[in-house]
């Protein structure tokens, strides 16, 4: 990595920093939960260095380790966003009071 | 640049864009869902793009390592239960860090003789933070599912033990940093590393566990976004500093909601001291029948439930709104008052609640809601008891002195739903059991509030 491609990563880092910590702290603690778990998911992002081990023209070994991360990026990124939404679909607004809520 | 690396490039700034946006509109769940599907938009254009301009020659594990991830993932998104969130949360920081950790262990393979200083500095990093975030969660996730026992696991010289591994864990990262020919000093820093995280877990209680999950989420974050430095990746490291900040941020929040510093939820093992300081609490508990407690409620204005981890074990979250919606139709107002570390990780009651079909424009935090006790006829308190011991405002010698509580105690009167007289996690006396206004109405938190409503429909 020359000095130019770290610098403008430091950058990145930290602005991505400043970002971070703005958005975050603007949600409810109601929240909390579907944040982590989407942040979660979010970061599963390492996948795509995963990729290149598995495939990219490396030895074996690179792509057995390689494979083990891809799969368990994988699980997070799609259970993650998967369980996020299920989470996030039920928080519903107060609902015209409609005699019993039938029990699903 | 060849087209296809642009293409790529592309897409990763794509990402970027929308997994901020995905995030911002976490600031409201009407917006929320739709913002997950930009993260989601976002992820599946890096990772077409990166098939696409990287240069793959064998797919066969990659796409072995999709399909089963997959179909693991989707297995655990239709199946696991609400209650059970904390650990596949724990879970999933575990695989999050063991991606970065074999990741980087594989980049360590292939090109550890041609890296440059900061980029095996950046690597090191990422391999222990990843090393050890994988079995301090796998420890988590245990403890929280009861695989593992939730006390604190403490014996004499343990911290003298700990600060040896890390030191040691810390030493092998030099050494490998100044000489990457020496690969015995890597591999063990990896397996120092492992142990470290085991360590870093036992010790911690299981009602301290929001804050360990928050700091874990933390760590896998941050693992991320070392592994974009190593590969030299923005995409890598704005969405691990957006997850480590998450959690940093969450961390913080919930040593606040216990009056605790990190280094004492860590190193302090909360769960183990026995209360030697007794509080000034005595006298008797007065316990009241049912049908008096539901002519309670029934006539009440306002009533505002407390719950706490009590009423998720107990699976009482469909009961008691079954309670507050006839309490409703009788034209009580009825709200819940979540402590920030009510459940096992940050917001997880909230969610139990959501899943319960209870509206989230009833649930109040404690900041919005403590005003109102004063003018509030009956306070159900189920299945919580530090979050609303008011000793820690009162009390200073208490070991919760100075922990934000809910100050139900000024409610006009108070039932407290409880399984036994035992205490809480911390063993501390609740004064507020003793007090005047109280009533025990003891047993299963479920049972009892069914019989309630039953009580409730005849009055």
């Amino acid at each position: 990595m020359n000095p130019a491609v770290l610098i403008a990563s430091v950058y990145v880092f930290a602005l991505a920093a400043f970002l971070g910590y703005q958005v975050i702290s603007r949600v409810p603690p109601l929240l909390h939960t579907p944040l982590m778990s989407a942040t979660n998911a979010i970061s599963g992002i390492s996948l795509i260095g995963s990729l290149v081990m598995a495939g990219a023209h490396y030895p074996l070994v690179a792509h057995l380790l390689g494979f083990a991360a891809v799969t368990t990026a994988t699980i997070n990124v799609v259970g993650g966003f998967w369980i996020t939404d299920r989470m996030l679909k039920m928080f519903k607004k107060r609902e015209p009071n409609t005699a019993k809520a039938v029990k699903r | 640049m060849s087209p296809a690396t642009l293409l790529m490039e592309a897409t990763y700034l794509v990402a970027s864009i929308l997994f901020i946006l995905g995030l911002k509109a976490m600031s409201h769940p009407d917006t929320a869902r739709r913002g997950m599907f930009y993260a989601e938009a976002g992820m599946a254009a890096a990772i077409i793009g990166t098939l696409i301009g990287q240069h793959i020659v064998t797919w066969v594990w990659i796409v072995a390592g999709l399909l089963l991830g997959s179909a693991i993932g989707a297995w655990m998104g239709i199946t696991v239960p609400m209650t059970a969130m904390p650990q596949r949360t724990a879970l999933s920081h575990a695989f999050g860090a063991m991606a970065a950790a074999l990741v980087g262990i594989a980049e360590f393979n292939v090109h550890a003789a041609e890296m440059s200083v900061f980029t095996r500095g950046a690597l090191g990093f990422e391999v222990m933070l990843g090393a050890l975030t994988t079995t301090g969660s796998l420890i988590a996730a245990g403890k929280l599912q009861g695989v593992i026992k939730g006390t604190p696991v403490q014996f004499k010289g343990q911290q003298v033990l700990n600060a040896l591994i890390g030191l040691g864990m810390v030493g092998c990262f030099v050494t490998f940093w100044i000489n990457p020919a020496i690969l015995v000093a890597f591999y063990t820093m990896v397996g120092l590393a492992l142990a470290f995280g085991v360590m870093m877990v036992i010790p911690i209680g299981s009602a301290d566990m929001p804050v360990v999950m928050s700091l874990l989420n933390s760590y896998a974050g941050l693992a991320a976004t070392a592994t974009g430095f190593v590969l030299g990746n923005n995409v890598l490291i704005i969405a691990g500093t957006l997850d480590g900040f998450s959690g940093l941020i969450l961390s913080i929040l919930m040593c606040k909601a216990m009056n605790r510093s990190i280094t004492n939820v860590l190193f302090g093992g909360f769960g183990a001291t026995v209360a030697e300081a007794s509080s000034n609490a005595g006298g008797t508990m007065r316990e009241i029948p049912l049908d008096d407690a539901a002519i309670q409620l029934a006539y009440a204005k306002r009533v505002i439930f407390v719950p706490g981890y009590g009423l998720a074990t107990a699976q009482a979250q469909h009961a008691v709104r079954e309670l507050a919606e006839l309490l409703e139709e009788r034209g009580v107002t009825v709200k819940y008052a979540i402590h920030p570390v009510a459940g096992r990780m940050p917001g997880h009651m909230n969610v139990l609640l959501a899943e319960a079909n209870v509206p989230y424009s009833a649930l109040y935090e404690m900041d919005q809601i403590n005003p109102e006790f004063p003018e509030t006829d009956v306070v159900v308190v189920i299945g919580a008891n530090d979050v609303v011991n008011p000793d820690a405002r009162d009390n200073p010698k208490s070991l919760i002195a100075g922990m934000p509580i809910l100050e139900v105690d000024l409610a006009k009167s108070v039932i407290v739903l409880k399984r036994g007289q035992g205490r809480g996690f911390s063993g501390l006396e609740n004064p507020l059991f003793f007090k005047e206004r109280t009533r025990m109405l003891y047993g299963d938190a479920k049972g009892t509030l069914n019989l309630l409503v039953k009580a409730v429909e005849q009055s």
